[in-house]
């Protein structure tokens, strides 16, 4: 039985503080996903690509103003809006035109937005490891569980439950939050009222990669950033959004949590195998609940 | 249909093809007769997806899982047992044929969209299991130098292993179009509630194409094994699945013939024009945008539309 020796109290605890804080990041890109697959019914593909976008403009930002507690600041901040942009332009100059077309080419063309936007990162900063430091502030670790918990993971744990609720306000006592749901349920029957359907659309995709940057410009301190992050956490958005309920904010939520926390006890119990056990929950839970534990919006 | 199933037109236009690709060989470039086997096995692929997609309506985004089970079967048998060669080559489209009926099984209580992310979590389940188990599939390596069977060791004996196999394949694939099978599932993809009605099993038809498609998919892996000699979990990843369905569009899904065309294009393209830039996928992305906005249907199916309307019009005229 020494193969789980290194189970012990602590390690559990730390395990799940970082499995924890992992879904946080994990549910702050698939809230972004989830809202543009309610509101225009499409899984964007390319939403890997806008967090992997959002990520490395956070380092050119944080080395644009020397690295330190103010480049951070600004990079997690400033680099949203820098992927709302390239997602606005996409949307604005080619996608809005597919709307009405089957929606299978609104999803192939997403996949096309993806191969392209990786390319042009590959272009723009080039296939090396980039890393940003986080600040002073955030360095070290604090002892929970008897176990040491790094301190940055405790802001994503916080960040985490703040997107939720600025999304949950959003989408329930804003107007445009309540018109995007609307034209979720129907779309002709929002443009008949007068509304410009296609801005509302444009709204949600722009506001869902926005929140694909601030997961990547999150992450960005705690892994190397580098050209093919796009490809692994599109696949867990996927699978995320699905298990919970596609497009249902709450359901990226615990399709997030169950997927971090799988992962981090996988690498606990498994190390070689820990990227199965989130695949497996998900399979598990799609036997049992095929469309998802939440409702679905569709 | 008075005609029956085999117009004889076009079935003579591809038995002359494939005798000219036949007698390609000798007087090809090595490195040419190794691409156009890759386009074989390629196409094949494509046709056994379109099969699903095009013919039948289901969203099939994981293809690429049940080419590389095959693909893996077909390896690990020839290089972990000591069965003859030939055994693995057999084995690779039944396994692939019935991970597709496992997965087929969970996948078709759901339509559309989630029928396409379960076979892609499922897809990515056995991808994930490829990709760690190091002391069994070789993990992100794979395995290479797989030993084949003398005869088909040599690049041309690989070329027309795979040019016959292509062919026998076709024909049946073309048969299964035109029948009443065929018909069905087409009629499904069009409207799957009137065909519930009418007392049509849905979703056994589905099945079964579905079982169908995947053995297909499992012959292209083996294939592909008896080209490349190796695996690797590339094979299983879903982004190659993704490309494989770009391929039944960009060559036409409703046609039957439509993605030998997009596999040739893409497979060609690949070669050639990635060997001058290292930005591939950026012109298959804006190729893929192209493709969306100007030609939704197909390289293969506008060339198909073009000449049905000029006929159309001589027909017009001579009124």
């Amino acid at each position: 039985m020494d193969l789980f020796q290194t189970i012990t109290f602590p390690a559990l605890g730390s395990h799940l503080l970082v499995g924890l804080s992992r879904s946080m990041i994990l549910f702050v890109v698939t809230s972004g996903m989830s809202l543009v697959l309610g509101v225009l019914r499409v899984p964007n593909v390319a939403h890997g690509s806008l967090y992997m976008i959002g990520a490395f403009a956070a380092f050119s930002i944080s080395h644009l103003f020397g690295g330190g507690a103010i480049g951070f600041w600004l990079a997690l901040i400033l680099s949203p809006f820098v992927v709302g942009a390239v997602s606005l332009i996409a949307e604005r100059s080619l996608f809005c035109h597919l709307y009405e077309r089957e929606h299978l080419m609104l999803l192939l063309f997403t996949f096309a937005l993806m191969l392209i936007l990786g390319d042009l990162v590959k272009m723009v900063w080039g296939a090396d490891y980039r890393s940003i430091m986080a600040p002073e502030f955030f360095r070290g670790s604090v002892t929970l569980f008897q176990a040491p918990f790094p301190r940055y993971n405790l802001f994503l744990l916080l960040v985490g439950p703040l997107v939720a609720v600025g999304l949950w306000l959003f989408s329930n006592k804003t107007r445009i939050g309540k018109i995007a749901r609307a034209a979720a349920v129907d779309r002709e029957m929002v443009g008949a009222i007068g509304i410009n359907v296609s801005w509302v659309f444009a709204f949600a995709f722009v506001l869902g990669c926005f929140l694909a940057g601030l997961g990547g410009a999150l992450v960005s301190p705690t892994v190397s950033i580098t050209i093919g992050m796009d490809h692994d956490i599109i696949m867990e958005a996927f699978l995320i959004v699905t298990i919970g309920g596609l497009g249902n904010m709450w359901g990226a939520m615990v399709g997030s949590l169950i997927f971090g926390i799988t992962q981090s006890f996988g690498v606990l119990l498994l190390p070689q195998f820990a990227i199965v056990f989130p695949y497996l929950a998900v399979v598990i839970i799609l036997i049992w609940r095929p469309t998802g534990l939440l409702k679905s919006v569709w | 249909m008075s005609k029956g199933i085999f117009n004889l037109k076009t079935f003579g236009l591809a038995a002359a093809i494939l005798i000219a690709l036949a007698f390609l060989p000798p007087v090809l470039p090595r490195f040419y007769v190794y691409i156009l086997a890759v386009i074989f096995v390629t196409a094949l692929l494509a046709m056994s997806l379109n099969m699903v997609v095009g013919h039948g309506g289901l969203f099939q985004f994981h293809h690429g899982a049940f080419y590389g089970v095959g693909a893996y079967t077909a390896g690990l048998m020839m290089t972990k047992t000591s069965l003859p060669g030939w055994m693995g080559l057999v084995a690779g489209p039944f396994a692939a044929a019935l991970v597709g009926l496992l997965i087929g099984i969970f996948c078709i209580r759901l339509t559309r969209l989630y029928f396409g992310m379960l076979q892609i979590s499922l897809g990515s389940l056995i991808w994930a299991i490829a990709f760690r188990w190091y002391s069994f599939t070789g993990g992100d390596d794979g395995i290479h130098g797989i030993p084949l069977p003398s005869l088909i060791s040599s690049p041309i004996g690989a070329y027309y292993f795979c040019l016959i196999l292509l062919a026998i394949c076709l024909f049946v694939l073309y048969f299964i179009f035109k029948s009443p099978f065929g018909a069905t599932l087409q009629a499904i993809r069009d409207n799957p509630e009137r065909c519930e009605a009418i007392g049509i099993n849905v979703r056994r038809h589905q099945l079964i194409a579905i079982v169908i498609a995947t053995f297909f998919a499992g012959i292209a892996g083996v294939l592909f094994v008896v080209v490349e000699g190796s695996v690797f979990p590339d094979l299983l990843f879903w982004v190659f699945s993704l490309e494989v369905f770009i391929m039944c569009l960009l060559g036409g899904w409703f046609t039957f013939a439509g993605p030998i065309f997009g596999a040739a294009i893409m497979v060609s393209l690949r070669t050639f024009v990635g060997a001058y830039t290292e930005y591939w996928t950026l012109i298959l992305g804006i190729m893929l945008i192209f493709l969306i906005f100007f030609l939704p249907e197909g390289v293969w199916g506008y060339l198909l539309e073009k000449m049905g309307n000029q006929k159309q019009n001589l027909h017009k005229e001579t009124k």
